[in-house]
């Protein structure tokens, strides 16, 4: 009976294994945007992003909520979630993807920096759309971290920017995406 | 045999933990939306005259001009009122998300205003619901034009008071409505029998037809005894907001922009045609310190 215990746990643990050791995620990663023309300056952050990578099966997802974003004019702020990204009737910006096959299996063991090829959709603004980025996953010390810059088109998400303030806006927003440190999941 | 089963139970059970791998990764990670302020429940501090459940944020300064033309029934004659004209200019001013302080000043008796409005209830939603916002108004008003009657009016007899409050609510995306009641009180009247405090009650209604275009309403009525000619203010216009601008056109019977010009002197009779053009512009400036990040 008791050779037959310990089995089954090996089993169980050899499962659980493949499971729970290669899930990594965070509740703090860090995205930013900027719009930059001649008239306006415009930056926004939010430091509450949601984002999970499974190394197992390559996945990555993202997701955060539009009302997070703060601005250094808070009139800025509600214009934002009231006008532009209508957040009561799309709260969250969702992002998944997958990493690119000439870059797997991952390992995010050794001390380096690996510059990944994601590609994947990001939903905002209730428009779903595939964007591919290159994402760099940073191994230091045991702590993994991860950073990518992309560009997207308000008109893609059907963000309308009314005539009289076009020139304040940028039609190609830049959106930085800063994850300190990433946890495994227990 | 008991050996197998209990293997293959292990197995089954190990095999569920890894086939919930098919749904989002963010399963389980994602937190319940925390309290969250309800903004935006009108467009401008004002409805139209009246004081809504809008604050300025802290630093900002309302440049407001408001106009009241003459009314549109006389035609062509002075183009539909355009040719008389009464205005009232007014910075307002955040010093807290949820205190603000006004001065303003009217041509009509060369009114001049102060007011403070403080926030007492926040509006919100998500793990703690409050159903509605509470504000409070109030003010001094002082007439300052010459008087040529034969025992001068001291300043006391100039001055009046009011003190308002603000029960607002934004239902969905688009409707909004308050109840303002309203008490006013003159310490010299225009006429010799009317009382010198009235209370009135305040209704505004905002309902947005697109994002930047709402369509507003701002009516109050008079408690107390006044003059037969006093009628209640009521104010029908939109809101168009680009930016830093919110512009407001209405048609209203009323030409005082002050509380105690609105509710104890308006003459006209609405729905008799005694309507005229108006329009309130608001330009914002961010004047303090920007906010930390």
């Amino acid at each position: 009976m008791q050779k037959t215990v310990s089995i089954c746990f090996l089993l169980l643990l050899i499962c659980l294994q493949g499971v729970a050791q290669k899930k990594l995620f965070t509740k703090t990663g860090i995205i930013s945007f900027y719009s930059k023309t001649a008239v306006e300056k415009i930056e926004a952050v939010n430091k509450k992003t949601l984002a999970v990578i499974d190394v197992a099966n390559n996945k990555i997802e993202f997701s955060v909520l539009i009302k997070g974003f703060e601005f250094e004019k808070a009139l800025m702020q509600e214009h934002f979630n009231e006008n532009y990204l209508e957040s009561d009737k799309y709260p969250k910006a969702v992002f998944t993807g997958i990493f690119a096959e000439k870059d797997l299996p991952l390992t995010f063991t050794e001390n380096k920096t690996q510059n990944l090829q994601v590609s994947g959709n990001l939903t905002l603004h209730g428009i779903t759309k595939q964007i591919t980025v290159v994402a760099a996953i940073t191994v230091k010390k045991q702590v993994i971290s991860a950073a990518t810059t992309f560009t997207i088109l308000l008109s893609d998400y059907k963000i309308k920017v009314p005539a009289l303030v076009a020139n304040n806006i940028n039609k190609e927003i830049l959106v930085r995406i800063n994850i300190p440190s990433l946890q495994e999941i227990k | 045999m008991k050996k197998t089963v209990c293997s293959f139970i292990f197995i089954l059970i190990a095999g569920q933990l890894l086939a919930q791998d098919t749904t989002s990764l963010l399963n389980g990670l994602e937190e319940k939306a925390a309290i969250q302020k309800v903004t935006g429940t009108f467009k401008s501090t004002r409805v139209i005259n009246a004081h809504s459940t809008e604050m300025l944020y802290k630093g900002n300064l309302d440049f407001r001009i408001m106009h009241r033309f003459g009314v549109f029934k006389n035609g062509f004659k002075d183009l539909f009122g355009l040719d008389n004209a009464s205005m009232r200019m007014s910075f307002d001013y955040g010093i807290t998300d949820n205190l603000m302080v006004g001065l303003g000043r009217s041509t009509i008796l060369k009114d001049l205003d102060i007011f403070v409005k403080t926030r007492i209830l926040q509006q919100t939603k998500g793990e703690k619901q409050i159903p509605l916002s509470v504000l409070i108004a109030a003010g001094y008003i002082v007439t300052t034009q010459e008087s040529f009657a034969t025992v001068k009016p001291t300043f006391g007899d100039r001055s009046s008071y009011y003190i308002q409050l603000i029960a607002g609510r934004k239902f969905n995306s688009n409707f909004s409505m308050q109840l303002s009641p309203l008490l006013v009180h003159n310490n010299a009247t225009l006429n010799p029998t009317d009382d010198n405090t009235i209370f009135g009650l305040g209704g505004g209604l905002r309902y947005k037809v697109s994002k930047r275009i709402a369509i507003m309403i701002d009516y109050h009525h008079a408690f107390g005894q006044l003059d037969k000619a006093i009628t209640d203010p009521l104010s029908l216009g939109v809101d168009i907001e680009t930016g830093g601008h919110v512009f407001q056109l209405h048609f209203s019977n009323a030409t005082g922009m002050n509380e105690k010009g609105y509710l104890t002197q308006t003459t006209g009779k609405y729905f008799k045609g005694d309507v005229r053009f108006g329009f309130n512009l608001s330009r914002m400036f961010h004047v303090g310190k920007k906010r930390k990040k």
